[in-house]
């Protein structure tokens, strides 16, 4: 009997959750030794041909990881998803839009022109940019177009499960994939991660004051972090509270505060909004010109609150910009 | 948009005060206009910041948030809970292109009968000169982007897909980069 088929893909993404494919070490040899990659472009060669010519279901699995940002993109998600029996959202990217999904908070000309024309980098005289055709000796090249419009995964095709983090470690990529091939799945649309606040497996835990009781907010190059107490308590913005575990709290290990790449709880709709209640209800002041002096150590509220997760959240995009 | 068109906005008051003061203005038959919609909690400290962009995102044009004055709160400390959050939460909305007319934050007293009928009134008539909000029709314009392609590749799921890339991109809306 031939090998379930597995697909690795990506879209907008870094490349930093192909690496952590690669970071399961010789435990991918187990992975291979069950699986059949047939399409993974970052390290191998496949074509879409091919792909296309597959039946439909015939993958096991395909892990997408990335936004979705070009026509391409959105094209190979639906062509994936037609092909595989199980389409996983694989990183935060393909989970709620990732870092890529910051850029709903501005118009696409905007980000075009800073890309070709501005980045002090780009020489570009001419003001060249990229087009969707070009014809050179009677052969007519395409380019994907780029959407207005960063998207998650599961805002474009039907999604089975999640697997969180920027990038996903190894340990819950093992554990998922082997949740796959035994075919001990929790419902459709789960996310295959504890469904606890990262607080609970943070060692610094134990720390948190019962009412922290903001003066100031500092960013974490503002001061020397004690590498033992809660980040709350030193005054850091750390989005544990507001964030799902099952990363094994890489990041306060590190003596790094919590970003919240994990996104939510099951039981948060809105992983930016609930941070901001938390941090905000437990500022000390009580007037709103002491109440402000606080938050002036927040200066980007969206992209502190919403680093991964802005294509998913409820505002999903700054709502006057053009459609 | 439509001519009779009438903001809708979302109001959640605090069981204590502005609420009874809401129901003040009731039972004396003050008039003020009919366009917000009451959601009664214990406290303004329960309006947890999901609420109101839920409200705000599912097709309100305003959201007003009714709280006891200061020292007042009948939890001692929900109203500045609810004050903290709403002075980032105004930034946060201005950042995502919200105007600042649209969230606003009041504390009325039991006792305050008439400020709830000056504050609604005032409120519509901001809302209703800024405009809807329409955050639904809007998600909706900014998908219609995808609904082509979408087509396409469903059309071509029918076959055991032979067709080539130059089909493919034949298909394609036309998204120029300039």
């Amino acid at each position: 009997m031939s090998k379930p088929k597995l697909g690795i893909y990506w879209c907008a993404s870094c490349g930093g959750c192909e690496e952590t494919v690669v970071d399961l070490a010789e435990d991918i040899l187990g992975v291979v030794e069950k699986v059949d990659i047939v399409l993974w472009p970052v390290a191998m060669d496949f074509k879409y041909e091919d792909l296309r010519a597959m039946e439909d279901k015939s993958l096991f699995a395909t892990l997408l990881n990335g936004a979705i940002r070009s026509t391409e993109q959105e094209e190979m998600a639906h062509l994936l998803r037609r092909k595989s029996q199980y389409l996983i959202a694989y990183g935060s990217c393909a989970v709620t839009g990732g870092i890529p999904g910051l850029a709903n908070q501005f118009p696409r000309e905007q980000i075009l022109k800073y890309v070709y024309e501005e980045t002090p980098s780009t020489v570009n005289e001419k003001k060249i940019r990229p087009q969707l055709k070009f014809e050179e000796s009677g052969r007519e090249v395409h380019l994907p177009g780029l959407w207005n419009v960063v998207r998650s995964l599961d805002q474009v095709v039907d999604v089975d499960f999640y697997v969180p983090g920027c990038p996903p470690t190894p340990n819950i990529t093992r554990e998922a994939v082997n949740a796959l091939l035994s075919g001990k799945l929790p419902p459709k649309g789960s996310v295959l991660c504890p469904d606890k606040a990262l607080c609970d497996e943070c060692a610094r835990k134990d720390s948190k004051p019962t009412n922290v009781a903001f003066v100031e907010f500092k960013r974490p190059h503002q001061q020397l972090l004690d590498p033992a107490k809660c980040f709350l308590a030193q005054g850091v913005v750390c989005m544990g509270p507001a964030t799902r575990s099952g990363c094994g709290a890489q990041c306060t290990s590190g003596n790094m505060p919590c970003t919240g790449c994990f996104g939510g709880t099951s039981r948060v709709r809105d992983q930016g909004a609930k941070i901001l209640s938390s941090l905000c209800a437990n500022i000390e002041a009580k007037d709103e010109a002491g109440i402000n002096k606080a938050l002036e150590g927040i200066p980007d509220p969206v992209g502190t609150f919403y680093r991964y997760g802005l294509a998913k959240s409820l505002l999903r995009r700054r709502v006057d910009l053009p459609a | 948009m439509t001519k009779d068109w009438k903001p809708r906005i979302v109001a959640f008051f605090c069981n204590w005060c502005t609420y009874t003061a809401a129901d003040l203005a009731g039972v004396s038959r003050l008039k003020y206009a009919s366009n917000v919609r009451v959601i009664r909690l214990m406290c303004s400290g329960r309006v947890d910041p999901q609420f109101i962009l839920e409200a705000l995102t599912h097709g309100a044009d305003g959201v007003l948030i009714g709280g006891c004055h200061p020292f007042d709160c009948h939890y001692v400390e929900g109203n500045y809970k609810m004050l903290r959050r709403f002075q980032l939460l105004k930034r946060l909305l201005a950042d995502m292109g919200i105007e600042d007319q649209r969230v606003r934050l009041e504390w009325i007293s039991a006792a305050e009968g008439d400020k709830v009928k000056r504050v609604i009134n005032d409120l519509t008539q901001q809302i209703q000169a800024l405009g809807p909000l329409g955050f639904p029709s809007k998600v909706a314009d900014w998908d219609r982007e995808m609904t082509e392609l979408e087509h396409h590749v469903t059309a071509t799921a029918a076959g055991v897909c032979a067709c080539g890339e130059s089909e493919m991109a034949a298909a394609k809306p036309e998204v120029a980069h300039v």
